[in-house]
């Protein structure tokens, strides 16, 4: 029978998104058994499904449902109560029903899929009267066989089936459902459902997802337009086309906009698919889980929550199947016997963060380690050298499991890998903490959405070229003086010393196969990390952070490593969008540098640091620790004095030094004229001002605060909050304007 | 200039059909024709950006009302003379597989209607590399017109 046509489409694909509501709220159910709400909810949905299948001349799909709905009635009527396997038997017809749509959608037909033992166990559930002690007794005889068969069981299915086995033994099987009283059915359906359910329809409407594509397209291509044309108002002064050119901007901005967020869906879309599964598994391998889900409503490209749903699946299994530990071995170890995952997600920036947290047994560094040198992953050498951090990263390496037995659950040795390069290929990435015994986070970072990125523009030989933010660790310029020291020839390739560690170094031009730059005064080093390769690669310039629109190479292109896109820039002209794994690979950059060349490990690497963002002058951004920062004020102009040449103003009765750091930071100073926004930095007991234009934030960020290099008084440059900002090294730059540091005695002058 | 190649075959196109009509354009001393449902405009000399490590066929990418097209020079492609430094080739955008790609010819002809009996099989005296790109030729007043197919372009290992 074909099954293309529309309303079959519908139908199944509706009925798919029922299940998943049917499953939630089974599960709700299970943890408020007198629920009536609930009981309804889950009849309606049986009920609805079973009624549209009959026009569809699905029979098997009828009878099953039909059972079910049985089933259900008893239990809202409160013939039966709800009890634990009448939960496992109502999910395993959900999964019975799936099944049976999944084949319709995927061969035409209903499946060659015997669901008789499913119908005699909601039967038999259904014939049981008043509290389920009764249908347990009669059960009573095969007993004994049903729990053993419980606790070796890996699957629901297995469960069920060995159930049965036991069951048909007491019970005359019978096939033939007992037919639902026609009054019965149709008086229980309230009038007030009729119109929620029309109320709830209307809100929402279903649409062909090629559909959306092709308008997200179109939208991509008039945003181009609108920049272009925006580029002709800076030569027209014509009003009226100026004006319509910004009422073209406005429409198009918004409408771009709104198209991005029909492509938005909730990530919980993904996490309610998790009580059931953790459930599962729980049961399966002997565990009590309790799972908290935060942050719902977060949204997510759609294409990105499809590619997610698998390696998140997968670390959740993990979790609740290797990481919290029995009930048993919990208690002994002082822990509650139920385990705690939770599944946090939020956004921060560009991206959506899921963070899964198990309160469980944690990794075990030393059998990480024997693992990963058995299965010659790493040498031994190497392997004693690593940080904590660096072996817990081991685990993602190919050919790694730690399951003492592989489950059919997970542990087959082709997880990690697997899960990690699932969430690149998406431009995301995964990250482990872990504390032997108390538990393990996963963090996976994801953009919202694939089609526009935020990138760094940079040049190499008068060419623009992106490269996307997410693989973007920070800036380096290092002065053409200090080059010698900074940067170390090791077999013929080049490596950068950055804060003890050495980064090697990819000359973007060399592996274009562009000509080499004339002498410059200072190189830009830019640093950036894909898929665990790290390495700075040299640019002309570095230009700034914009929003690109990823558009993909034609064929004879897309094969070129080095490139994973195009975009077409404000002024028409077409920028090549790196991809720095294809780099990392076409220069030959190895995998996880530091340990390969080896150097003490820095562990104040990616600290989370609060700073206080500033503006230098109007253009350039500065930030320092928040904790050098005493107190922020504001300074009249009028209150400045001068002693012994250097600017000063009366402060707390005493007097405080000013200097102006936006003048030191190499910016525009506008002298010291009306309020002044003053920093105070504590030196032992004495204070010291320093002046800049304005304060813009304070935030926390993982930081690399390390040593000073290049120009004095500068600790390097980051990426914070999508602007290029200078980390300022005040100690150093107090040195040099001519205090001294020394809180035991008076502070000095020097002239 | 002849390569003996055996491993592929010269006629691989399954359905070899004559079009109706024919967009007609001029690479070297080349007259090829291209079926015009495949073509979807034809423009002067664009802005172009060159791309490194490209293969050698690809002239660089041009932006078309917001679409990024390869162009590929048809004179490499056929491994003729390269165009002047200062030529500028006409463009010729046309389907090829899923994509749109830009053709960089010398000169654009005339739309010509064929007769389909007049097409034939691409004759094994053409050299390979000219041959593997055609469907077929059409014998036109004493002269070959070489009747292009696009996708071939795509399969093209460009050396």
């Amino acid at each position: 029978m074909s099954i293309q046509d529309d309303a079959t489409l519908e139908f199944l694909g509706e009925s798919l998104e029922n299940l998943e509501r049917y499953d939630q709220e089974l599960l709700f159910l299970e943890s408020n058994r007198t629920s009536n709400d609930t009981i309804n909810k889950i009849f309606r949905i049986v009920h609805t499904m079973k009624g549209t299948c009959g026009f569809f001349d699905f029979k098997k799909l009828e009878s099953v449902s039909h059972v079910g709905e049985n089933l259900l009635d008893s239990l809202r009527s409160g013939k039966i109560e709800v009890s634990e396997p009448i939960i496992s038997a109502l999910l395993g017809l959900g999964d019975a029903l799936r099944t049976i749509i999944v084949s319709i959608s995927e061969l035409g037909n209903e499946g060659d899929a015997d669901f008789g033992i499913l119908i005699t166990r909601l039967t038999q559930l259904n014939e049981a009267e008043g509290s389920t002690n009764e249908a347990e007794s009669s059960v009573s005889a095969p007993h004994d066989e049903v729990s053993q068969a419980t606790s070796s069981a890996t699957s629901e299915e297995d469960e069920l089936s060995k159930l049965f086995a036991a069951g048909q033994a007491e019970f005359a099987a019978s096939q033939e459902p007992s037919p639902v009283p026609p009054e019965l059915a149709t008086q229980q359906l309230p009038q007030q459902d009729e119109s929620k359910k029309t109320e709830i329809v209307e809100t929402a409407l279903r649409v062909d997802i090629n559909l959306l594509n092709k308008l997200m397209n179109l939208v991509g291509e008039l945003v181009l337009a609108r920049n272009q044309l925006l580029q002709f108002t800076k030569y027209h002064d014509d009003n009226e086309f100026v004006a319509t050119s910004q009422a073209l901007n406005l429409i198009t901005s918004e409408l771009q906009e709104g198209i991005m967020r029909t492509r938005m869906q909730p990530v919980g879309n993904v996490l309610n698919r998790f009580p059931r599964i953790v459930r599962d598994v729980a049961m399966a391998c002997g565990k009590q889980v309790n799972l908290v889900l935060q942050g719902k409503e977060t949204e997510l490209d759609k294409s990105i929550i499809e590619a997610i749903k698998d390696p998140l699946t997968h670390i959740i299994r993990n979790a609740v199947d290797h990481g919290i530990e029995a009930p048993a071995e919990r208690s002994q170890a002082g822990k509650s016997p139920e385990g705690t995952l939770s599944i946090r997600a939020y956004q921060e920036g560009g991206q959506v963060i899921i963070e899964v947290t198990d309160d469980g047994k944690g990794l075990h560094l030393e059998k990480i380690k024997q693992k990963a040198i058995e299965r010659g992953l790493v040498s031994p050498d190497r392997a004693a050298k690593l940080s904590e951090h660096e072996i817990h990263g081991l685990i993602f390496l190919p050919g790694f499991s730690t399951a003492e037995k592989v489950t059919s659950i997970s542990g087959r040795g082709v997880g990690m890998d697997v899960v990690r390069s699932n969430i690149e290929r998406v431009g995301g990435s995964v990250d482990l903490t872990s504390t032997f015994g108390k538990g393990s986070t996963f963090t996976l970072k994801i953009p919202l959405t694939l089609a526009i990125i935020p990138a760094l523009i940079v040049t190499a030989d008068d060419r623009r070229y992106a490269i996307p933010q997410v693989n973007l660790i920070e800036l380096v310029r290092v002065e053409q003086e200090r080059i010698s020291q900074l940067i170390e020839e090791v077999h013929g390739a080049s490596f950068y010393r950055l804060r003890g560690k050495l980064l090697p170094l990819v000359d973007l031009r060399q592996q274009l196969d562009l000509a080499a730059p004339p002498p410059q005064r200072s190189t830009n080093i830019v640093v950036v990390q894909g898929d665990e390769h790290r390495f700075g690669l040299i640019v002309d310039t570095i230009n700034d952070t914009e929003e690109i629109v990823v558009k993909p190479l034609g064929k004879l292109l897309k094969s070129i490593d080095a490139f994973s896109g195009v975009t077409i820039m404000g002024d028409g002209k077409l920028a090549l969008i790196l991809d720095v794994v294809g780099l990392a690979r076409q220069a030959g950059v190895r995998k996880g540098t530091p340990p390969e060349v080896v150097v003490n490990s820095d562990h104040s690497e990616g600290e989370k640091v609060q700073l206080l963002v500033f503006n230098v002058d109007g253009e350039q951004r500065a930030a320092v620790p928040l904790d050098q920062v005493h107190r922020l004020e504001k300074v009249d102009s009028k209150a400045l004095e001068k002693a012994e040449g250097k600017t000063v103003v009366q402060y707390r009765g005493g007097i405080l030094p000013l200097i102006d750091l936006r003048e030191v930071l190499g910016g525009r100073s506008a002298g010291y004229q009306g309020v002044l926004r003053v920093f105070v930095h504590n030196i032992g007991d004495r204070s010291v001002g320093f002046v800049v234009d304005s304060i813009v934030d304070i935030c926390e960020e993982v930081v690399n605060v390390g040593t000073a290099f290049g120009t004095p008084g500068r600790r390097g440059s980051a990426v914070i909050q999508g602007a290029v900002t200078d980390l300022v090294d005040l100690p150093a730059l107090v040195a040099q304007t001519g205090l001294e540091y020394d809180s035991s005695m008076e502070v000095l002058w020097k002239s | 200039m002849e390569e003996l190649n055996n491993s592929s075959s010269q006629n691989e196109a399954p359905a070899v059909r004559c079009a109706e009509q024919y967009v007609t354009f001029a690479v070297g001393k080349l007259t090829f024709g291209v079926d015009i449902g495949a073509v979807r405009e034809i423009l002067r000399s664009q802005p172009l950006t060159e791309v490194p490590l490209a293969p050698t066929i690809v002239r660089g990418i041009i932006n078309l009302r917001g679409q990024v097209l390869t162009a590929i020079d048809m004179r490499k492609l056929l491994s003729l003379p390269e165009f002047a430094p200062d030529a500028r080739p006409t463009n010729i955008i046309v389907k090829a597989d899923d994509e749109f790609i830009s053709l960089l010819v010398d000169s654009i002809g005339d739309v010509i209607q064929v007769d389909p009996q007049t097409f034939e099989d691409v004759p094994s005296t053409l050299p390979h590399h000219v041959g593997a790109l055609l469907q077929g030729v059409i014998k036109r007043e004493g002269k070959l017109l070489l009747a292009f197919n696009p996708s071939a372009c795509l399969s093209c290992e460009g050396a």
